[in-house]
C-alpha cells in the first residue's frame, strides 16, 4: 500500500444554513480544501462523497454540477454517522491502491432543527409504532443506556458525565467552526432538563447543518503540490462493523467494535495510545464520549471516571492530558451527521500541521493524532493521522 | 396465499404488536434458537444465525416471562404525542436473548434517584392493549413489572 497524504482541507462553521442547498453547502467545503490544497478540480481523479438524508439524490454528482463537472468516478457514501469518515476512507484507499494520485472526500448534511433521531417502528399503520409503548429506539435513550451500563459495571457517576459536557464546551469557546461556543458550568449541565436519564440537555449534540471536504494525495503528488507545507500522512484508516455479542441486537454494543477498530488502528500506524497527542471521538452523547476512552485504550476499563476526575480529555493549555475533542467535539461543535467524520479528520489535521485554523485551541507540538466515529448500526471509523 | 389473505381481513382478533409475541391464554415471547451454537434471536424467521453463520437448523422456543433488568434509560423527551416520562429497559431472560421494553409500575423519579436499585431487578411481562388498528384489530403491546 502506498504513502497518502491529506494535502487541502476545508470546512464551513457548523450551524444552520436555511438558505443553502446540500450541494451548495458541500461545495463551498470542497472549493476551501482545494484552495488549501493549491490546485483544481481538473487535478481531482476521483471523488467520494459522504451525505445520509440525501442518499438517494446522487450529492456527488451535483456538488460537481457546483464547482466543476470533470466527469470524475463519483461514489455517494450513506453510512449512518460514520457516512463522511467512510467516504473519506473510500479516498484513501483509492490512492493507497494505486488507483489513482489525488481524491477528494466530502461530507455534507443539511438537518436544520430536526430534534429527535431514532424511534419509530410501526410500519404504515401507527398503531403498531413502539416508542413509548415497548421502551425507546431513540439516541439519547440509547446512548444513556450505554452510559448506565458503565454505572452498572463500574460505579461510574453521574458528575462524570456532567464533566464532559463542561470540558468539551469550554473547549468549543476556542473553535469559531463550532455550532455553540457558550460556557457552561457542573451545575447548569447537572440541572439542565433531561433529556434521556442519565443524558440532560448539555450531554446531547444538537441537529444542524455542515460540510468538510479533504484532498488527499500520493506522495509523488504530495512531493509536486505540497511545496514544502507541512502535511499529514494517514497512518492508519479502519473500518469495523458490528460483531456479534450478547445483546448488540436489542442494545447496540457501540464498544466492541470501537475496541477492535482501535485496536487494528494502533497496529497499522504503529503507534500506541501513549503517542496520540489528540482525539476526536464521536461524543453524540456525554455517555458515548465516557465510554469511548476506555475503547479507544486512553485509558484502562473501567477507569474512565478516574480519568475524567485527573482531567483526562482536558486541553493541556487548562491543565489537562490526553485531550479529547478539543474542537469541542460533537456536544457543542454540532454533528450534522454525513459532515462530521471529515470536520473531525479536519481537526486533527488542523492540530499536527499547526494550521491557523486551529491556532486558539493548538495542541502544541502534536505528532500523531486519530479521529474515531461511529454509526449506530453499526460502523466505526478510526483513522490516526501522523506529521 | 390467497385464502391466507381472505382469512386475514375477516379475522377481528388481537393482533401482536410485534411477530414473536404469541398470544393466547398464556402470552408470551417467542424465540428463534440456533441448533448449532445455541444463540436466540427475537426473529420469527432468519436467513442464518448471526453468531455462527448456521443455515437451517433453527427452531422456536418458548420463552420464559421471567427476566432480570440489565440497563435503562428514563426517557423526558420524545416524539409529539408521546406521553412522558417512561423508562425504557433491557430485560435479559433467562434463554440468553435479551428483550427492550417499557418497564410498567416502577418510579421515572426513583429509577433516576437509585440507579443500583434498578439493575438485576426480577421482572415479568405483562400484556396490554396499546390501540385499535385500521382494520379494527386490537393491537397488543407486551411490557415488564416488577416481579412480586
Amino acid at each position: 500500500m502506498r504513502n497518502v497524504y491529506v494535502l487541502g482541507t476545508g470546512m464551513i462553521k457548523f450551524g444552520r444554513y436555511p438558505e443553502k442547498t446540500v450541494p451548495e453547502l458541500g461545495g463551498d467545503a470542497a472549493e476551501i480544501a482545494l484552495k488549501d490544497a493549491g490546485i483544481k478540480i481538473q487535478d481531482v481523479e476521483m471523488f467520494a462523497c459522504g451525505n445520509l438524508y440525501q442518499s438517494n439524490a446522487m450529492v456527488g454528482q451535483r456538488i460537481l454540477q457546483q464547482i466543476g463537472q470533470t466527469g470524475i468516478p463519483v461514489i455517494n457514501v450513506s453510512n449512518a454517522c460514520a457516512t463522511g469518515s467512510t467516504a473519506f476512507r473510500e479516498a484513501y484507499m483509492s490512492i493507497a491502491a494505486g488507483m489513482y494520485d489525488c481524491a477528494m472526500a466530502v461530507g455534507v448534511e443539511q438537518m436544520g432543527k430536526q430534534g429527535l433521531l431514532g424511534g419509530g417502528g410501526g410500519g404504515t399503520d401507527p398503531a403498531y409504532a413502539t416508542e413509548g409503548r415497548m421502551g425507546s429506539g431513540l439516541m439519547p435513550a440509547v446512548f444513556g443506556q450505554a452510559g448506565i451500563e458503565h454505572m452498572r459495571n463500574y460505579g461510574t457517576k453521574l458528575e462524570h458525565f456532567a464533566k464532559i459536557s463542561v470540558k468539551s464546551h469550554k473547549h468549543a469557546t476556542k473553535n469559531p467552526f463550532s455550532q455553540y461556543r457558550n460556557e457552561v458550568t457542573l451545575e447548569d449541565v447537572m440541572n439542565a432538563r433531561m433529556v434521556a436519564f442519565p443524558n440532560t440537555l448539555y450531554m446531547c449534540c444538537p441537529t444542524g447543518d455542515g460540510a468538510a471536504a479533504a484532498i488527499l494525495v500520493s506522495e509523488d503528488k504530495l512531493k509536486q503540490w505540497a511545496g514544502g507545507r507541512k502535511r499529514a500522512r494517514i497512518a492508519a484508516s479502519v473500518l469495523t462493523s458490528d460483531p456479534y455479542t450478547d445483546r448488540d441486537l436489542t442494545l447496540p454494543d457501540v464498544s466492541t467494535l470501537t475496541q477492535r477498530a482501535s485496536k487494528k488502528a494502533y497496529e497499522m500506524a504503529g503507534v500506541g495510545p501513549k503517542d496520540i497527542a489528540l482525539t476526536e471521538l464521536h461524543d453524540c452523547f456525554a455517555t458515548a464520549e465516557l465510554v469511548h476512552y476506555e475503547n479507544l485504550f486512553l485509558c484502562d476499563k473501567g477507569t474512565a471516571g478516574e480519568f475524567i476526575d485527573k482531567k483526562g480529555g482536558v486541553h493541556p493549555d487548562l491543565g489537562g492530558f490526553s485531550p479529547v475533542n478539543v474542537s469541542g467535539g460533537l456536544l457543542s461543535k454540532g454533528h450534522p451527521l454525513g459532515a462530521t467524520g471529515v470536520a473531525n479528520i479536519c481537526e486533527v489535521v488542523w492540530h499536527l500541521t499547526e494550521d491557523e485554523r486551529a491556532k486558539d485551541r493548538q495542541v502544541k507540538g502534536a505528532k500523531v493524532g486519530q479521529a474515531h466515529v461511529i454509526g449506530l448500526g453499526s460502523a466505526c471509523t478510526v483513522h490516526i493521522l501522523t506529521v | 396465499m390467497a385464502e391466507q389473505a381472505k382469512a386475514a381481513t375477516t379475522d377481528t382478533g388481537p393482533r401482536p404488536i410485534l411477530p414473536f409475541l404469541q398470544l393466547g391464554p398464556e402470552p408470551h415471547l417467542r424465540g428463534n434458537k440456533c441448533g448449532n451454537c445455541g444463540a436466540v434471536y427475537l426473529d420469527v424467521k432468519r436467513v442464518a444465525c448471526s453468531k455462527c453463520g448456521e443455515q437451517n437448523k433453527f427452531s422456536h422456543i418458548k420463552l420464559s416471562n421471567k427476566g432480570k433488568v440489565y440497563v435503562y434509560s428514563v426517557v423526558h423527551q420524545s416524539f409529539p404525542g408521546i406521553k412522558t416520562p417512561y423508562i425504557t429497559a433491557i430485560i435479559d431472560l433467562p434463554e440468553g436473548v435479551s428483550v427492550k421494553a417499557s418497564l410498567i409500575d416502577v418510579d421515572p423519579e426513583q429509577a433516576q434517584k437509585e440507579p443500583k436499585k434498578m439493575f438485576d431487578m426480577p421482572v415479568e411481562m405483562v400484556t396490554f392493549t396499546a390501540a385499535k388498528d385500521r382494520e379494527g384489530h386490537d393491537v397488543i403491546a407486551y411490557g415488564y413489572k416488577p416481579s412480586k
